[in-house]
């Protein structure tokens, strides 16, 4: 009974950030590439001191400004949810995490008090130059406002440059570069922000699509197009390198999850990438059964991508989970047995600490330290509850790279056809061009469900499950909140796209 | 001397009294910022160790008896 309380209660918690964060995820990307978006069309402007470019910008910055009007603040309640729902993982990580995240709120809001109403109320009356600087700082502090809690994030996937301090039962910092330039995090903010770019290209495509399509505003649609596709390709392609070095950065530090989004059970040498497949929904973790209905591989592939060498071995589900001696892989049950002895440890040097025995104490801590990296893995009840759920991830994860691949094509062509002037007559690639925002939306999301899907059950990568990090509180209340959140969100994404379509409506001349 | 935050403070007066649009979005955060910080906030998203506790050291505590609970005879298994 207390278990099924247990599981339900962090299910609904995890269901409750998982909303949340989607629709936080919904205003954020378009804010970090409208942004730059915009200081491109300015500059150009500026460059030019055409009037037709003035126009142009400032229609797509007032597009910009409802959504970072409507989108401000949502991430709060994300920051809500860690200290009522997830106050274990709060307090192990609060020292590190807390006091940059509130210097970068504090930096990111003085820098929108001063830039933001330079852009929005400066126009002729601050000088050209001046205005563009602003529109600039505007873009890069957006982004690098999204620097921090990437880094966090980046951290729980890969516990770098930090110790755990059992007196405070919290990770305290050991190397702040080593946390702010892990492997992770740089991957992850690169290739977050990069894929914020390409979705603000998809969105002015988007639009001047549908503008397009209606026959209005032209030539400012073309405009806009030209710029939004050179922007969107090279940020495309930057996001295609970034997914690579994430997905090497993951069989490094993550290989279940690597495992998880290749639908990849029995570990190989020269292992095949997985192009396109359909997973067999009763393979289950040490069975004999085909992972997959129908599939198409790329031979070798895999390997070389994950190991950046060809022919190397790549550990499958199972080999994690059971463990692989002739290839050096440790299972998931050996691990548990170590984390057991961590937590033992741990106990027992709490214990020793309370009587005053300080050799006992000592001793604990010592063997803690040698068992500590298996800290986590003592909280599970069997191997298999390592394993994140398979179907979810690789589903997303082929989503997100098919469209990915999809998307350089689409900025190409309309790249390509808007220069040659051509682009009016095509309806069915107008069509698409108005479809693509919304295709950008699904691998946007999608990124994110790969990201965090596919590291469950960890809350901290092998040290801290999410069953131990939440909060011992009543499952009603998680309840309560999260259709408390999927309505206030809702009614805002309401107004999102309403003010938003009011205005494309409107188009350039209206106020 | 004067002038200069004179100038800075008609900036921001002027830029608020000729918005139109924007009068709809600073609508829109304020009710959103009213629902975030009073409501939310407040009554249904409490800082649980803050509220619970008095001091870290009991934060600390607390933590570590649920991460160590496992193995605490007699403790209450919170862990499905
Ligand atoms: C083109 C090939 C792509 C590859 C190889 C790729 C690869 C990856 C990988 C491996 C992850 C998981 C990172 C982790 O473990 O934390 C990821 C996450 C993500 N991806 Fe992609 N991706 C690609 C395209 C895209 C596209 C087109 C978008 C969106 C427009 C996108 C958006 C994201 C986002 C938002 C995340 C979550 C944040 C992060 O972990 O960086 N990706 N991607």
């Amino acid at each position: 009974m207390l278990e099924q309380t247990g599981l339900e209660l962090v299910n609904w918690a995890r269901a409750q950030f998982a909303l949340t964060a989607m629709f936080h995820w919904i205003f954020v990307p378009l804010t970090l590439g409208l942004s730059f978006l915009c200081a491109f069309f300015e500059s150009i402007y500026v460059k030019t001191g055409k009037e037709e470019w003035r126009r142009l910008t400032r229609f797509w910055m007032r597009l910009f400004g409802i959504n970072f009007a409507i989108g401000v603040a949502t991430g709060i309640i994300l920051e809500f949810e860690f200290g009522t729902n997830w106050s274990n993982y709060s307090w192990m990580v609060g020292d590190i995490f807390g006091a940059p995240l509130a210097i970068e709120g504090l930096v990111a809001f003085f820098l929108e008090a001063t830039f933001f109403a330079v852009m929005f109320f400066g126009w002729d009356r601050v000088s050209k130059g001046f205005h563009l600087f602003s529109t600039w700082m505007v873009a890069i502090g957006s982004n690098l406002s999204a620097l921090w809690i990437l880094v966090a994030n980046g951290w729980m996937q890969f516990p770098t440059g930090m110790a755990f301090n059992p007196d405070k039962a919290r990770f305290e910092m050991q190397n702040f570069w080593d946390v702010l330039f892990s492997p992770v995090a740089v991957s992850k903010f690169t290739h977050t922000t990069s894929s914020g770019f390409l979705l603000g290209s998809l969105f002015v495509i988007s639009v001047s699509s549908w503008y397009l399509l209606k026959g209005r505003h032209k030539d400012m649609a073309k405009k806009s197009i030209v710029v939004a596709s050179v922007f969107g390709l090279l940020s495309a392609l930057f996001v295609g390198f970034t997914g690579d070095e994430a997905a090497y950065t993951d069989a490094q530090k993550q290989p279940m999850k690597l495992a998880a989004f290749e639908g990849l059970w029995k570990g190989q040498e020269n292992a095949g990438l997985v192009a396109l497949g359909v997973l067999n929904p009763d393979k289950r973790p040490g069975d004999d059964k085909d992972p997959f209905i129908f599939e198409i591989r790329v031979p070798g592939l895999l390997s070389l991508l994950a190991n950046r060498s060809p022919g190397s071995f790549v550990p499958g589900i199972d080999d994690l989970v059971y463990g692989n001696s002739a290839q050096g892989v440790m299972g998931a049950d050996e691990k548990i047995k170590r984390g057991k002895v961590a937590i033992q440890q741990l106990a027992a040097y709490k214990k020793a600490q309370q009587l005053g025995d300080q050799v006992a104490a000592e001793t604990a801590l010592q063997k803690f330290n040698d068992y500590k990296a298996y800290l986590g893995f003592g909280y599970l009840d069997s191997p298999e509850q390592a394993v994140p759920p398979v179907g979810i991830t690789f589903y997303s994860f082929h989503a997100m790279v098919a469209l990915g691949t999809l998307f350089i094509l689409i900025f190409f062509i309309f790249l390509v056809l808007t220069m040659k002037d051509r682009i009016e007559g095509q309806r069915a690639l107008l069509l698409l061009g108005v479809l693509s925002l919304f295709l950008g939306f699904i691998a946007s999301e999608a990124g994110w469900v790969v990201a965090e899907v596919g590291r469950q059950p960890w809350a901290i990568q092998d040290l801290l499950p999410v069953t131990v990090a939440r909060t011992d509180i009543n499952v009603g209340s998680v309840k309560t909140t999260f259709f408390m959140f999927l309505v206030t969100f809702t009614v805002l994404f309401i107004a999102e796209v309403g003010i938003m379509l009011k205005q494309i409506q409107i188009g350039p001349e209206g106020k | 001397m004067l002038l200069m935050p004179r100038k800075i403070v008609g900036f921001y007066v002027n830029g608020f009294r000729s918005m139109t649009l924007g009068k709809t979005l600073w609508k829109i955060i304020l009710i959103k910022l009213i629902i975030i910080f009073v409501v939310i906030r407040l009554f249904f998203m409490p800082d649980y160790l803050n509220t619970r506790f008095k001091t870290d050291s009991e934060r600390a505590q607390h933590v570590m008896n649920v991460i160590t609970r496992v193995h605490v005879p007699g403790g209450k298994n919170l862990i499905p």
